[in-house]
Formats: structure tokens, C-alpha cells, sequence
């Protein structure tokens, strides 16, 4: 414990933003202090770091629960406005995933598919109090006689509704190219044959992973932002994967981890989930996701200091080596460069666009800011740790 | 040098006159023929660039209005949603015109009207459709009205 020169508990953390005493910078803000001040400076002075990512994140959906009927219905297929949710749950639960087309959708019958429509829209257009359209077929049992059902209802007629995002907030990604001769259209988005182009998915230096490197601090219970509302991180992510090579300040060269975060959708807005149609590939949702990080210590202090210079990620081809399984790049970049709108790749200049949106990732750790500094939001100790490495720094500053 | 980007619309009249050799012999404006649907006894629709000073570029425009062409800017016919769109980026790899761009360091997605040609691309490749070009409607409107009349 006593390694370090500062140290501060969540539980003291916690009172000082009780006593309206607590200083909260977002992680853009905490460059400079790092930097101006070094890591311990920086830990007196700072006690919570916030973070904001919006975008694309595939692994959202949510769980409904839609109201009996009379007689009773123990669903086996649901639509929710011509979208499939799965329903073989229980009697009325059923899960609705984000990148569920609706079911007349041409997809990619007419190439590149425009993919208007599907589960992340109908969870959007539900936390926006529109009317969705629910259709359920079901076999007659003893307790459950009815064997269809009709009806029209919004969010505030649902008895319950989670938003259950298996994976959210990867922590780094791809910065994607096409090296083939033709167009490609991706989850990427659309890929120019020759590597005429390079789309890169990440907030940097203010996602809230790539500042807990190691997840110290976010783990399993962790209070965050979500969707416009309070979540919480309730598991790593589905393809968490923390060994993969990482640079002298922790932070992962490839994508690595992961978060599964949930909430009560009820308390969501439209603003921060928005249904997206991705061309050629398909719908899924924009999630806006904040993660308030306590600077416990001046190691603490000194991640959260990391800036886009020091994120590095890899070039990968989208043309060929994903979609066959190669593992193979063309060369890293830091977000420095990404952001900057031009890459090197193989000698050649490359124009950069984002699909992560910085302005909205900004604004997401000043709305966690202000949830801290005005409204209390206190942060919680993970009660279980997500799956990570060893890793120490090497010298001191 | 004074650029600027117009959507002519071309009474079925006109339609079969050599309107664009005019503009050039008379009023020595460069132009960029960026979409053109006529048809000859038809109503037809273009979407020309000019280049000129602006003292010409005025009288060519005041030559194809004699001539009954309505002029509007192209920019007018061009709108992106502002509460759709949530300022992602994915649209600026896609623009070939550099009309949609970002401002560094703060990374804000801009949309600049005037620089817009009207291709469409950016419709289908922005993620929440905040992007509205409604010249591609007219297109499909404008056999309809000229039947109609």
C-alpha cells in the first residue's frame, strides 16, 4: 500500500465530494496538470479523473419485460415494430439486440445495404417516448392461454426495461484501411480501395479505459454514465482481453479490454442512444458511456495523465486480412496523428476520419463533472476486479 | 476568384438552347458542370459551378434568369440536421469536397454548404442519416410536375 507517496480511499474520495470539497478535472484537463505539476503533484491535488466516449458500440441491446395479457402469453416469437427479439426467456422478458434488422429489411440484396431500421433505432425511438409496435406468437399451456398478442405501447407502459450492453467501451481499436482494389463497406465504415482512406474508432485520451490501463479502479460495480442516465459495469466485456502488447505507460497497442455495462433505460435518453444505420454493414446503437476514475494514488495520477501522443494502435487491413483472419498490420499510429487527419502507411500519406465523436465525449465527462461536483454522484469500489496483467512502471518519473 | 455553386432549374423553352457556350462567349465565367438531367422539350435541372469575377458572374446569372431558369443556390437544397447528428467524423472520409471537415483540436464536424456539389454520398454514409440533399428528390419529381403541366 504504502508504496506510493500519496494515498486516498474511494471512502475518503467519497467525502470530500459529500463536503462539496472534491476536485473533479475530466481527462483532457489532467494532461496538462500531469504534465505541469508530475504524477504526485497531480494526485494531491486532483481526486476523481472523468472520461466520455460516444459511438458505435456493437454488444448493446436490452431486456423488456412487456406486460401480461388476458388471458396470459408465454411469447415465443416477438416483433417490436417488424424487428425479431429473442424471447425465449420466461413468459414475457425478451431480449432485444442492437444490431437486429427489421425483418423485411433488403439488407445487402441491393449492395451496399442502407440497413434503416432495427434494434438500436427501436431503443432509441423508446427512450424518445415514441409508440413501438409489439407482436407476439406463443403456444397455448394451462397457464399461458393466449397464443398471440397485439399492441402498441411505450417505455412507460413496460414494467421493466434494462438496457444489457455485453460490450461496450473498447478500450483501443483498429485504425482500419482498405488495401484492395475495390470499395469495401465495413463496421469501419466505407473503405476506399488503394488505402485512399483510414477511419479510426476511439475517444483517446478521453476514453475511459485507455485511462485505468490496467483496470484499476473500473471493475465490477462500478457507478457510470449511461446512456444519459446512472449504469453500472456489471462484468468485463465479452472479448476482454487484456494480454495483448502495451507500451512503457500501460496502455494497450491493440484493442483489449472491454466492459459490460447495464442500466435502467427508463431514466436514458435519446440523446446519448441513437440507432444507427452503418451502409453495407447494418444498424446497431451510439452509446454515450462516462466512467468517473479516482486518482487513489500518484500511479493513478499518472494514467489518467496519458495524452493521445502516448496511444498507439495498429493499421489493419480491411480489404483482405480481417475478413480472412490475418493476423498482420501495416504499422501503428498514435491518436495524435489520427487526429491530426493525415497518416503514414507504408511511406504513403493517408487521410484520417474518426467515427468516435470527441466533441460528444467531451461533453459526457463534463456532464459526469458536474453529476460529481452538483449532484454528489459518489463512486463506488469494485467489488471484483476485471481479468488483467502484471505491469509496474519502470523508473520513477 | 468568385465561386459559387447554383441548381438551375430549366423551363421545357429553354431546354434545347446552347445556354452554357452563351454564358462563356459572353460573360467569361468558368464553369463545372457538377450534375445536368435535360431533356429536350422537357424541364430539366443542372447543377453548375461558376468561377468569374463577381461583376460577371452577376450578369450570367441575371442572362439565365432573362431566359426563364430559375436560379437558386445549391446551398439552400443542402441541410444537415443538427440534432441528428452527434458530431462523429464518419461523414469527412467520405465527403470528396472537403464541405464536410473537422475543426482541430476540438474536433468538431463542420458542414460548409458553399463548398457542397451536391453528390449525395454523405446521405447514406452518415450513421444517423442527419444529411438532407434534396435535389436527388427533385429529380424524381420533375418528370411528374412536367407531366402534370
Amino acid at each position: 500500500m504504502s508504496e506510493h507517496q500519496v494515498n486516498k480511499t474511494y471512502a475518503e474520495i467519497n467525502a470530500r465530494i459529500k463536503a462539496g470539497e472534491a476536485v473533479v478535472v475530466t481527462a483532457e484537463e489532467m494532461v496538462d496538470i500531469v504534465r505541469r505539476e508530475g504524477p504526485v503533484g497531480a494526485a494531491k491535488k486532483v481526486d476523481v479523473v472523468t472520461t466520455g466516449t460516444f459511438s458505435t458500440m456493437c454488444s448493446s441491446g436490452a431486456f423488456f419485460n412487456f406486460g401480461q395479457t388476458t388471458p396470459t402469453i408465454k411469447a415465443a416469437r416477438v416483433w417490436i415494430n417488424k424487428v425479431p427479439a429473442y424471447a425465449g426467456l420466461a413468459a414475457i422478458d425478451i431480449y432485444l439486440g442492437a444490431t437486429e434488422p427489421a425483418e423485411d429489411d433488403p439488407l445487402n440484396k441491393v449492395y451496399p445495404g442502407e440497413f434503416r431500421y432495427g434494434g438500436g433505432h427501436i431503443i432509441e425511438d423508446l427512450v424518445a417516448g415514441k409508440k413501438v409496435f409489439l407482436e407476439a406468437k406463443a403456444y397455448a399451456t394451462d397457464c399461458y392461454a393466449n397464443t398471440k398478442c397485439k399492441k402498441e405501447l411505450t417505455l412507460a407502459d413496460m414494467p421493466h426495461a434494462l438496457l444489457c450492453n455485453p460490450r461496450n467501451g473498447y478500450q483501443n481499436y483498429n485504425c482500419a484501411v482498405n488495401l484492395s482494389d475495390r470499395t469495401v463497406y465495413t463496421y469501419m465504415g466505407m473503405l476506399k480501395p488503394g488505402c485512399r482512406n483510414a477511419n479510426y474508432c476511439s475517444a483517446g485520451e478521453l476514453s475511459p479505459l485507455l485511462n485505468d490501463p490496467l483496470y484499476r479502479t473500473i471493475g465490477v460495480g462500478t457507478r457510470i454514465f449511461l446512456g444519459g442516465g446512472v449504469g453500472y459495469v456489471t462484468w468485463h466485456g465479452t472479448q476482454h482481453n487484456p494480454g495483448v502488447p502495451r507500451g512503457d505507460n500501460g496502455v494497450p497497442r491493440r484493442p483489449a479490454g472491454t466492459m459490460m455495462v447495464q442500466g435502467d433505460l427508463k431514466q436514458m435518453s435519446a440523446d446519448w442512444l441513437r440507432g444507427v444505420s452503418i451502409q453495407g454493414y447494418g444498424c446497431s446503437l451510439a452509446v454515450g458511456l462516462g466512467v468517473p476514475i479516482p486518482i487513489l494514488n500518484e500511479e493513478m495520477a499518472r494514467f489518467t495523465g496519458v495524452s493521445d501522443a502516448e496511444i498507439f494502435t495498429q493499421v489493419v487491413d480491411y480489404g483482405h486480412d480481417y475478413t480472412n483472419g490475418i493476423q498482420r498490420n501495416y504499422g501503428e499510429v498514435s491518436y495524435a496523428q489520427l487526429k491530426s487527419g493525415m497518416i503514414e502507411v507504408a511511406g504513403k500519406k493517408v487521410p484520417t476520419a474518426p467515427l468516435s465523436s470527441v466533441v460528444k465525449a467531451r461533453e459526457i465527462a463534463e456532464i459526469l463533472r458536474h453529476w460529481i461536483l452538483d449532484r454528489g454522484f459518489q463512486l463506488t469500489e469494485p467489488v471484483a476486479n476485471f481479468p488483467t496483467v502484471d505491469f509496474s512502471f519502470d523508473v520513477a518519473e | 476568384m468568385y465561386t459559387r455553386i447554383y441548381f438551375l432549374r430549366y423551363p421545357k423553352e429553354t431546354s434545347d438552347d446552347p445556354v452554357i457556350y452563351h454564358l462563356v462567349k459572353q460573360y467569361d465565367v468558368e464553369f463545372n458542370i457538377l450534375k445536368a438531367d435535360i431533356r429536350p422539350q422537357r424541364d430539366g435541372i443542372m447543377i453548375l459551378e461558376l468561377k468569374g469575377n463577381r461583376e460577371n458572374v452577376r450578369e450570367a446569372l441575371g442572362y439565365l434568369k432573362g431566359l426563364g431558369v430559375k436560379v437558386e443556390r445549391l446551398a439552400t437544397r443542402i441541410r444537415r440536421d443538427e440534432s441528428r447528428c452527434f458530431q462523429c467524423g464518419a461523414c469527412t472520409g467520405i465527403c470528396p469536397v472537403g464541405a464536410l471537415h473537422i475543426r482541430r483540436p476540438e474536433m468538431e464536424v463542420l458542414f460548409d454548404p458553399e463548398k457542397c456539389t451536391g453528390c449525395g454520398l454523405c446521405v447514406t454514409g452518415c450513421p444517423v442519416r442527419a444529411m438532407e440533399v434534396s435535389i436527388d428528390r427533385l429529380l424524381k419529381e420533375e418528370p411528374a410536375v412536367a407531366q402534370g403541366a
